[in-house]
């Protein structure tokens, strides 16, 4: 049964009408187009499908739509529009914290939860704060840096 | 001009399209009429398909079987027995019979389910050491065996009546998962009578030669063209052909794209994993412990289908004596069909499974004849000019002591070793050490012989270098790497270094993206390439320059007998592994992780540390996390909930060192990495492990549960 179900995606005032228990991540990939949120396994497990609703980072996969009506929700197309986006993305480039990429978006998603309510974290944190987030290129230890990185970079902005 | 020498890092050139989430996978990808493709499986390990019984379908959807398929119905790989669909007999649980295909996703669930089977039962065989018995009949061959291969050195069987001692031990490994994040999928597009082929793959070329096969097409109406893959690790090597074709079938077929993306279930339970094995060893020792023969026998469990497992068995085999001189030695192995889902490519390619196996057994015969094992294996270790096991030389230098001297000052191995073994007060902790090695590139004169790579680089008429290759980056960040080696050899800067991900149709077939083989080989005739280039820079216009692979005259290799340099160069590493067991529920905790490595040359320092870092973390989830097994021939951890791979959580930093030793067939002197990193982690914790519990480990993953029963039985072996 479909439902015409509203929120704010990026910024912008949407209105779908869609069954809304669809899943998030099949609406903002399918509907809306944003590729940069990633399925890695269906199952709200890897993180590669992590957005920001409310500012709490949730994994899309396992988000039906209808529970995030009226709610704002941050993916990575939007959120690199910011200062912030940028201070973390440089800080990823220069710790060599790509690989493949595919869990990129939702680390970088993460990362800006985990700041947004503690701008200096300490190692332990942060690998606290990316337990839901699988990587398995990196080992995680170029990421932290990159991280405790950008929280120094980007001083103030969080 | 680079103000940069070839190790100082760079800022990787996909960078920016992979932290905006701005570059697309094949699973962000939509065209105009695109349908989708879902796969029915058997769900019987082993039968006869007596019937498949399809409902009245809606407009607009299909099936596909092994009816349409135009050519032979088999994928190329070393054997032709491996449908692209099930014929009449099905031999593994998710073996694919036929695809559901149409333009939507929940209907094509629907028809799924509303088709049924039916099937005559034969008796499988899912047990490696039943395969041989063959009940139910063979699956492969006379007597189940993929292959089967022995070579010797020395003189074993006169020696053995004549030693002091024998020892015997058996070594076991389970099934190890790729995980990449991204799961396996690609879209077929047919367009006036050629197909184009867009996926997720390590191997463009052998895609395309698997269709040719599939398709019986003439190679020019058939394009694969790689697009950004999210993680690979062997796991996108062999099994890509598969699907590669069920899109071609279906494209054909239907006249509109069709993609195939699989779920991670879905990719979990069928496609390829590493090979379990069974080691065993018999050791001749003089009296002071010492080696004097050895004689091992090794089978891996091959699956359902031959796949590489024949290629993976020789890795396993020429590696079974890891960095050590046996004098005297004996390797049989072979590998097995079992009606379970067949195993193939990983990163390391069979290696993994050998350095427990004989890292295991050196700690067990140190301890034996009571000496610290590092200094037993010192012992035996090889040093240049020595023989390997196959007969060959190591003709460069070994590095290991000065690595082992690294790697002692960074970890405070040595001190560390004593106080655990003899202060047993101090806590359950405990400290292991690996030596491996790993032979960089195809085994003996494959690349000679069965590669023969091609590489091209081109100066367009605006003066910018264009890289032609068929590798593929897959995370390992091989269009940087690339970009360097050509960029510095030119003395151009990197911005007018164009290497875009490879499409047949444009691409020389430079060789698969394995084996650590692709910046040792396909880098080196890119910096000759490059140097021939740069001789001819004042042409005007347009430059093209073509490089083929030249086997270097000094790599001698008897394929029939297995004898000679199994490989043209070796990497080396040494591992410590520090850990601290729970007593109560033997849970492991990692308090700290050295690893030196030997790769000749870094050709970007921060990548190969990516690489290190990336590889020992898989190498300790394959030692400690990751279990998976299968019951009735269904693997139990179908999903990332249940196979548990390491998180940001579970282990402490890895810290890293290279000594530097150029390698002169390689571009800047650098050899293979990428395997080589994965080694050394499993033995070096589970040695660190057997100290802190006292106790001898003899099989991985070593899950809490194992630790308990050893404890409770007593010695496992």
């Amino acid at each position: 049964m479909e439902k015409t179900i509203k929120f704010i995606l990026n910024g912008n005032h949407m209105e779908l009408t869609v069954n809304p228990l669809k899943r998030l991540v099949d609406v903002l990939r399918e509907d809306c187009g944003l590729t940069g949120v990633k399925e890695g396994c269906g199952e709200g497990e890897c993180g590669a499908c992590s957005v920001l609703v409310g500012g709490k980072l949730v994994n899309s996969c396992i988000t039906p739509l209808g529970t995030v009506a009226s709610a704002s929700i941050i993916t990575i197309e939007g959120f690199r529009e910011t200062a912030r986006y940028q201070v973390l993305a440089d800080a990823f480039a220069q710790a060599g914290a790509v690989q493949c990429g595919y869990c990129t978006p939702g680390m970088l998603m993460a990362a800006e939860a985990l700041l947004q309510g503690n701008s200096v974290p300490t190692e332990e944190e942060i690998r606290e704060a990316l337990s839901g987030n699988l990587c398995r290129c990196t080992g995680y230890s170029m990421i932290v840096d990159a991280i405790l990185h950008a929280a120094k970079a980007g001083e103030g902005l969080w | 001009m680079n103000n940069f020498t070839i190790s100082d890092s760079v800022n990787k050139v996909d960078n920016q399209e992979k932290i905006s989430g701005s570059v697309k996978y094949i699973g962000d990808m939509v065209t105009e009429g695109m349908l989708y493709g879902r796969t029915l499986r058997s769900t019987k390990a082993r039968a006869t398909i007596v019937a498949v019984n399809i409902p009245v379908l809606p407009v607009g959807y299909y099936i596909v079987d092994k009816d349409d398929v135009p050519g032979k119905n088999r994928v190329k790989y070393l054997e032709d027995d491996q449908p692209f669909f099930a014929d009449q007999m099905v031999n593994y649980i998710g073996e694919p019979i036929l695809l559901v295909v149409g333009p939507d996703r929940h209907i094509i669930k629907k028809i799924l389910e509303a088709i049924t089977l039916v099937y005559r039962d034969i008796d499988p065989v899912l047990v490696l050491e039943e395969s041989e018995q063959c009940p139910g009949g063979a699956i492969f061959g006379e007597n189940n065996c993929f292959a089967q291969y022995d070579f010797a050195k020395g003189a074993a069987a006169e020696v053995f009546p004549t030693v002091a001692d024998i020892v015997l031990e058996e070594y076991r490994t389970g099934y190890q998962e790729h995980a990449y994040l991204e799961t396996q999928g690609m879209i077929g597009v047919v367009q006036e009578g050629k197909v184009s082929i867009y996926g997720s793959m390590q191997c463009p070329y052998y895609v395309k030669n698997a269709l040719i096969q599939g398709l019986g097409w003439d190679e020019s109406r058939i394009r694969i063209v790689q697009v950004t893959v999210g993680g690979a690790f062997g796991g996108k090597e062999d099994y890509p052909s598969i699907i590669a074709g069920h899109v071609a079938f279906a494209a054909i077929k239907t006249g509109c794209p069709v993609a195939i993306i699989y779920e991670r279930g879905e990719d979990m339970c069928v496609t390829t994993k590493r090979h379990p094995s069974i080691v065993k060893f018999k050791t001749g020792v003089d009296k002071a412990g010492n080696i004097k023969a050895m004689a091992v026998d090794i089978i891996l469990d091959g699956g359902a289908y031959a796949g590489l497992s024949a290629v993976v068995l020789q890795r396993t085999l020429f590696n079974i004596t890891g960095v050590y001189n046996i004098p005297n030695l004996v390797v049989n192995g072979k590998v097995m069909a079992t009606n379970t889902v067949p195993n193939g490519a990983f990163r390391g390619f069979g290696a993994p499974q050998a350095c427990f196996a004989v890292e295991m057994h050196m700690d067990n015969l140190a301890k034996r004849c009571g000496v610290e094992s590092l200094e037993y294996k010192q012992r035996h270790m090889v040093q240049q000019g020595d023989t390997t096991s196959t007969g060959g030389s190591f003709v460069h230098e070994v590095k290991l002591p000065e690595m082992i001297a690294m790697v002692d000052e960074m970890s405070g191995y040595t001190n560390k070793c004593k106080a655990y073994a003899t202060r047993r007060e101090i806590g359950r902790k405990g400290i292991g050490i690996s030596l491996f090695l790993h032979g960089c590139g195809f085994t003996g004169s494959g690349e000679r012989d069965h590669i023969k790579a091609e590489v091209k680089l081109v100066r367009d008429a605006r003066g910018d270098v264009e890289i032609l290759v068929a590798n593929v980056d897959m995370g390992q960040g091989l269009k940087t790497t690339l970009t360097k080696i050509v960029g510095t050899t030119l003395g151009l800067s990197l911005e007018r270094i164009i290497c875009v991900d490879p499409d047949t149709d444009r691409v020389p077939d430079s060789g698969p993206t394995v084996a650590s083989r692709t910046i040792m080989i396909v880098g080196k005739l890119l910096a000759d390439a490059a140097v021939e280039m740069k001789e001819r820079w004042l042409e005007d216009g347009r430059i093209e320059v073509t490089k083929k692979y030249q086997h270097p005259t000094r790599i001698q290799w008897d394929e029939k007998n297995f004898h000679g340099d199994a490989y043209p160069a070796y990497s080396w590493g040494v591992n410590v592994v520090e850990v601290e067991v729970d007593p109560l529920t033997f849970a492991v905790d990692v308090l700290g992780v050295w690893t030196v490595f030997d790769i000749g040359v870094p050709i970007d320092n921060r990548i190969i540390q990516g690489q290190i870092e990336g590889g020992v973390l898989q190498g300790l989830g394959y030692g400690g996390l990751e279990v998976m097994d299968q019951h009735d021939g269904k693997i139990r951890q179908g999903n990332l909930t249940n196979y548990m791979i390491p998180t940001s959580m579970d282990f402490s930093k890895v810290h890293s060192k290279l000594v530097n030793n150029p390698y002169e067939n390689g571009p800047f002197g650098a050899k293979g990495a990428g395997e080589l990193t994965l080694i050394g982690a499993a033995p070096a914790y589970a040695a660190a492990v057997s100290q802190a519990l006292n106790i001898h480990i003899a099989r991985i993953p070593i899950t809490p549960e194992y630790l308990m029963e050893v404890i409770e039985h007593g010695k496992d072996n």
